[in-house]
């Protein structure tokens, strides 16, 4: 269980740069070498180099190098597998939560209003339902 | 659709809120407020909602995404403890494929004067998460929402 959990937040934490994402939806279209990759990102090849160590870390994507030319493919049993599938379901948990959040800080701010109006009564607690 | 698989996992989301406990708790059990937060993006088309909250009652959640699949959340609460704890199982489906089953928990803690919210879903992640239709909006959209969130949550920080 604690294995996953890591896994996953070297996923999230790969795919928390655009320069990784890019290269990790070039590599979906299919495998290309680390000069291509390079190509149209303006950036060293060591600079692209430590964006794809990042990214073997976390198993999105694997290189080989053969003769003079290394190559890059995405890992589909980690970018479209399960842990994706699962990522999303997190975003979609997190998305809540965080509206969750921002309707109890409406909320807050409404309650702390009605209560001035009603000069300070001990308990606020049941204001939550009126929408201002 | 031949290949059967289940993939356990276990993921834990923290929350603090500015608000007490039982504040945090109602936004849960009050339809009204839970509307409010719950649902999917405006976009989403509402086919059915709602909500029976008590232990054993049922929630379902059903919507159409823009060009793509209806999504079911289907949902029976297990346990409630006023202010503190609610545990609900809930099964998704995009169109007729069930594409996951999943134990929730959600522990509401006293924190100052707010609340540390800790959601913890331990789930069977089941075949057809990556051929029923429910990979139509694409490895491109999943992975810019996951970096916009990141970005966000960063910034929060």
């Amino acid at each position: 269980m604690l294995k996953y959990d890591e896994s996953l937040d070297l996923v999230f934490q790969a795919l928390a740069d655009p320069t990784r994402r890019g290269i990790v939806e070039r590599l979906t279209r299919g495998p290309a070498s680390v000069t291509e990759l390079a190509r149209p990102l303006e950036m060293s090849l060591p600079g692209v180099m430590q964006h794809l160590a990042v990214l073997e870390t976390s198993g999105l994507v694997r290189t080989q190098k053969v003769g003079r030319v290394r190559t890059c493919t995405v890992e589909p049993s980690v970018l479209r597998g399960a842990e994706q599938w699962i990522a999303e379901r997190r975003l979609w948990w997190e998305r809540r939560l965080d509206r969750l959040g921002e309707v109890l800080a409406v909320d807050a701010n409404s309650a702390q209003d009605a209560a001035d109006a009603a000069g300070a009564s001990s308990t606020a607690g049941s204001a939550e339902g009126d929408p201002t | 659709m031949s290949d059967r698989s289940v993939t356990h996992a276990t993921f834990v989301i923290e929350r603090a809120y500015e608000a007490t406990p039982r504040r945090v708790f109602q936004a849960f059990a009050d339809p009204a407020i839970k509307a409010r937060w719950f649902g999917g993006p405006p976009e989403w088309e509402t086919l059915e909602s709602s909500m029976d909250f008590r232990v054993g009652g049922h929630e379902v959640d059903r919507a159409r995404i823009p060009d793509g699949p209806v999504t079911s959340f289907d949902s029976r609460y297990l346990d409630i403890v006023p202010d503190e704890r609610i545990i609900f199982a809930y099964d998704m489906h995009l169109d007729d494929a069930r594409i996951s089953c999943s134990l929730t928990t959600i522990e509401l803690r006293a924190e100052g004067t707010g609340t540390r919210l800790v959601f913890t879903e331990q789930g069977a992640f089941l075949d057809g998460y990556d051929d029923a239709g429910g990979r139509e909006h694409g490895t491109r959209e999943v992975l810019d929402q996951l970096g916009a969130e990141l970005a966000r949550q960063s910034a929060e920080v």
